[in-house]
C-alpha cells in the first residue's frame, strides 16, 4: 500500500503570517460593533458624559469658570478614559476563554500570540476613537489646543503607548478570573481610586497633605500633565519621561505576568 | 500511514482530578472512531490533547504520524475540531465566522469568501449567512461550528459530542453530514454520551469510564459482550404491578426496577420475553407496554463496570453504593 505523506506545514507561523493573522483577528474585534451598535455606545458615552457632568456641573465650583476648567480637565478626562478603556481588553479575553472561541483559534494554525495581539491592537483603535471623540466634543465646548499638531499627535501616541502597556493588568486579571464580569468589578476597584486621587480633575494642592503624597507619584498624574502640556502648553519632556517610564514598569511587570498567566490557562 | 490517530498511555491530571489514567488509541485512516462515555469520563480531556489545546502529563500522541506536542503547529494545520468548547464568535455573522478562519488560514479574501459561501450552502445556512451568530437555533449553530471545521478540509475531524443538546432531527442531519464526511475521506474521532449515536456513525467505539478505556470493538460486538437489554413492563391496571414484578422476578432472576407503574429488568436472553408473556397471560394481566428495549449506553456500562453510566459522574470513585 502506498501512502500519501501530508502536505508538510511548516513547523510554526513565520512572524510575518502572525502579523496579518494578528490584524485579521483584530478586524474580528471591530467588526463585531457593526452587529452589536451598542458597544459604539458604550464606549462613546462614558466619555462623553463624564466630560459634560464634569465641565458643566463641577467645572465652576472647581476653577470659577467651566472654560478654565475644560482646559484643565479635558487631558484628564482623556486619560481616566482611556484606563478605563483598557478593562475591555480584559474583559474581550475573558469572553473568548469562557465562550470557547479562544479553543477555535488555538486549533488554527496561527501563531500563538495573534489572538493576543489582535485583541490589543483592535482596543488601541477604538482608545484613538475615544481619544478624537474627546477632542473634538471639548472642541464645540471651547477647548482649545495651545500646541501643533505634532505635539496632538504626539499625546495619541503617548495616551496609546501608556494605554498598551496599562492593558496587560487587564490581559492578566481577564486570565485569572472566571468570568467576564468579574474583570469590570476589578477594574472598578482598582481604577477609580487610582483616576481620581491624581490630579486629573482636579489641583493637587487642593487636597490633604497625606494624599498629595501619592498624588504626585500617581502614574494617571503624571500622564496627565504629559498631556496637558501637548494639548494646552506648558512643560512637556519631565512628564513624559515619566510616563514612558511608569509604562515601562508596568509592561515589565505585567507584560510576564499575563503571558505566563495565559500559557497555565491555555 | 494506516493510523490517522495514535495515542499511548496519555495521562492527565487536574489538580487532585484524574482525567485521564492512561489512554490508548488508535483510529484506522478514514475510519470513525467513537469514544463513548458518561460525563466526566475523560473524553474531552482526550480530545484536547488529541488536538494540540492541551499537554499530556504523560504519554503520547499523533495525528497523521505528527506528534501532537512537538509538531503542534503542523497538526493543526491538517485537523479540525468542533466541540462543546471550540466555538464560533457568536458576535459575527455565519458568514464572518468562516471568512475570518479562512483568512486565518492565509487564503485570500475572496477565495476565503468563496469557500464561506460553499459552505454555508452545504449545511443550509444561506439565509441566515449574514446574521449574528448568536440568533442561530442550536442546530444551526452546531451546523456552523462544524463548518468551521472544514473551512480547510481537514485530515482528521474531531467532534466532541457533536449532538448533545439538539433536538432529534438536528440530530439525524447531523448524522447525514458525518456520513457525507466520512465518505469523502475524512478520518472522524468524535465522542458521544449516546450508544447509539456511536453505533449509527462509528467503525470502532472505545468505552471510557474514569480516564480509562475500559473497551474497544465494533459496535456489534461490544453489545454483544455487554449482552443485557433492558426488559420493560407495565400493567394497564397499577393493582397488577405486585403481580408483574414478581413474574418478571422470577423469569429473570434479577431484582427489578420499579418507576411509577413501570417494571425494568436488565435481560441478557432475549428468549425471556416469550415466557413472561405467558406467564402474564396465565396471571390474567392486562399490558399496556412490554418491550425488549436496544442496550443504552446504561446497559453497556451496567454490564461492563457494575455501575450506571448516567449518575455517577458527580459520586466519589470510593463511595460504596448506598443499600
Amino acid at each position: 500500500m502506498t501512502t500519501i505523506a501530508a502536505p508538510a506545514p511548516a513547523p510554526r507561523a513565520r512572524p510575518f503570517e502572525g502579523f496579518t493573522q494578528s490584524l485579521t483577528l483584530s478586524w474580528r474585534t471591530l467588526v463585531q460593533i457593526k452587529h452589536n451598535p451598542m458597544e459604539l455606545i458604550d464606549f462613546s458615552i462614558q466619555p462623553i458624559m463624564f466630560l459634560l457632568l464634569f465641565t458643566y456641573v463641577f467645572g465652576g465650583a472647581i476653577s470659577g469658570s467651566t472654560g478654565d476648567y475644560l482646559t484643565f480637565a479635558l487631558p484628564g478626562i482623556i486619560v481616566q478614559n482611556s484606563l478605563f478603556g483598557t478593562l475591555n481588553t480584559g474583559v474581550g479575553l475573558n469572553t473568548d476563554l469562557t465562550k470557547g472561541v479562544f479553543d477555535r483559534l488555538r486549533a488554527l494554525p496561527i501563531a500563538r500570540w495573534s489572538p493576543l495581539a489582535g485583541r490589543i491592537a483592535a482596543d488601541m483603535v477604538k482608545q484613538a476613537w475615544a481619544m478624537a471623540l474627546l477632542l473634538g466634543l471639548g472642541a464645540i465646548m471651547g477647548f482649545r489646543v495651545g500646541t501643533d499638531v505634532v505635539s496632538v499627535l504626539g499625546a495619541f501616541l503617548l495616551l496609546l503607548g501608556f494605554a498598551m502597556a496599562f492593558s496587560w493588568i487587564s490581559v492578566l486579571v481577564g486570565m485569572l478570573v472566571n468570568e467576564p464580569e468579574k474583570v469590570m468589578i476589578f477594574g472598578f476597584a482598582v481604577m477609580f481610586p487610582l483616576t481620581f486621587v491624581s490630579n486629573a480633575f482636579v489641583q493637587t494642592d487642593t487636597m490633604p497633605g497625606w494624599l498629595q503624597g501619592w498624588v504626585h507619584i500617581n502614574p494617571v498624574s503624571k500622564l496627565a500633565d504629559a498631556i496637558r502640556g501637548l494639548l494646552s502648553g506648558g512643560p512637556v519632556a519631565g512628564p513624559v519621561w515619566m510616563s514612558l517610564a511608569w509604562a515601562a514598569g508596568i509592561l515589565a511587570v505585567f507584560a510576564p505576568l499575563a503571558v505566563r498567566a495565559f500559557r497555565r490557562r491555555l | 500511514m494506516n493510523h490517522a490517530v495514535l495515542a499511548e498511555g496519555l495521562a492527565k491530571r487536574f489538580g487532585e482530578t484524574t482525567a485521564l489514567d492512561g489512554v490508548d488509541l488508535a483510529v484506522r485512516t478514514g475510519s470513525v472512531l467513537g469514544l463513548l462515555g458518561p460525563n466526566g469520563a475523560g473524553k474531552t480531556t482526550a480530545v484536547r490533547i488529541l488536538t494540540t489545546l492541551l499537554r499530556p502529563d504523560a504519554g503520547h500522541a499523533e495525528v497523521c504520524g505528527l506528534d501532537v506536542v512537538r509538531q503542534a503547529h503542523q497538526v493543526r494545520g491538517l485537523i479540525g475540531l468542533t466541540g462543546q468548547y471550540a466555538s464560533v464568535d457568536e458576535m459575527l455573522t455565519g458568514a464572518e465566522n468562516l471568512l475570518l478562519i479562512g483568512r486565518l488560514f492565509g487564503r485570500p479574501r475572496a477565495e476565503a469568501k468563496r469557500r464561506a459561501r460553499e459552505l454555508l450552502d452545504r449545511f443550509d445556512l444561506t439565509d441566515a449567512a449574514n446574521r449574528a451568530t448568536k440568533t442561530y437555533s442550536g442546530g444551526m449553530r452546531r451546523r456552523l461550528d462544524l463548518a468551521a471545521s472544514l473551512v480547510k478540509q481537514p485530515r482528521v475531524l474531531f467532534l466532541d459530542e457533536p449532538t448533545t443538546g439538539l433536538d432529534p432531527r438536528s440530530r439525524l442531519d447531523m448524522w447525514q453530514i458525518v456520513r457525507e464526511l466520512v465518505a469523502d475521506g475524512v478520518t472522524v474521532l468524535l465522542t458521544t454520551q449516546y450508544l447509539d449515536e456511536a453505533d449509527q456513525l462509528a467503525d470502532e467505539i472505545a468505552v471510557v469510564d474514569h480516564g480509562k478505556v475500559i473497551a474497544t470493538g465494533t459496535p456489534a460486538q461490544l453489545k454483544a459482550r455487554t449482552g443485557a437489554q433492558p426488559l420493560i413492563v407495565r400493567p394497564a391496571d397499577v393493582a397488577d404491578l405486585p403481580i408483574v414484578l414478581s413474574v418478571v422476578r422470577d423469569v429473570t432472576a434479577t431484582e427489578p426496577v420499579v418507576e411509577g407503574s413501570t417494571v425494568t429488568a436488565s435481560v441478557t436472553d432475549p428468549g425471556l420475553l416469550p415466557a413472561v408473556v405467558r406467564r402474564l397471560d396465565d396471571a390474567r394481566v392486562l399490558v399496556a407496554e412490554l418491550a425488549l428495549r436496544d442496550a443504552s449506553l446504561d446497559e453497556v456500562f451496567l454490564g461492563l463496570t457494575g455501575h450506571r453510566a448516567t449518575d455517577h459522574a458527580d459520586e466519589p470513585e470510593t463511595e460504596g453504593v448506598p443499600a
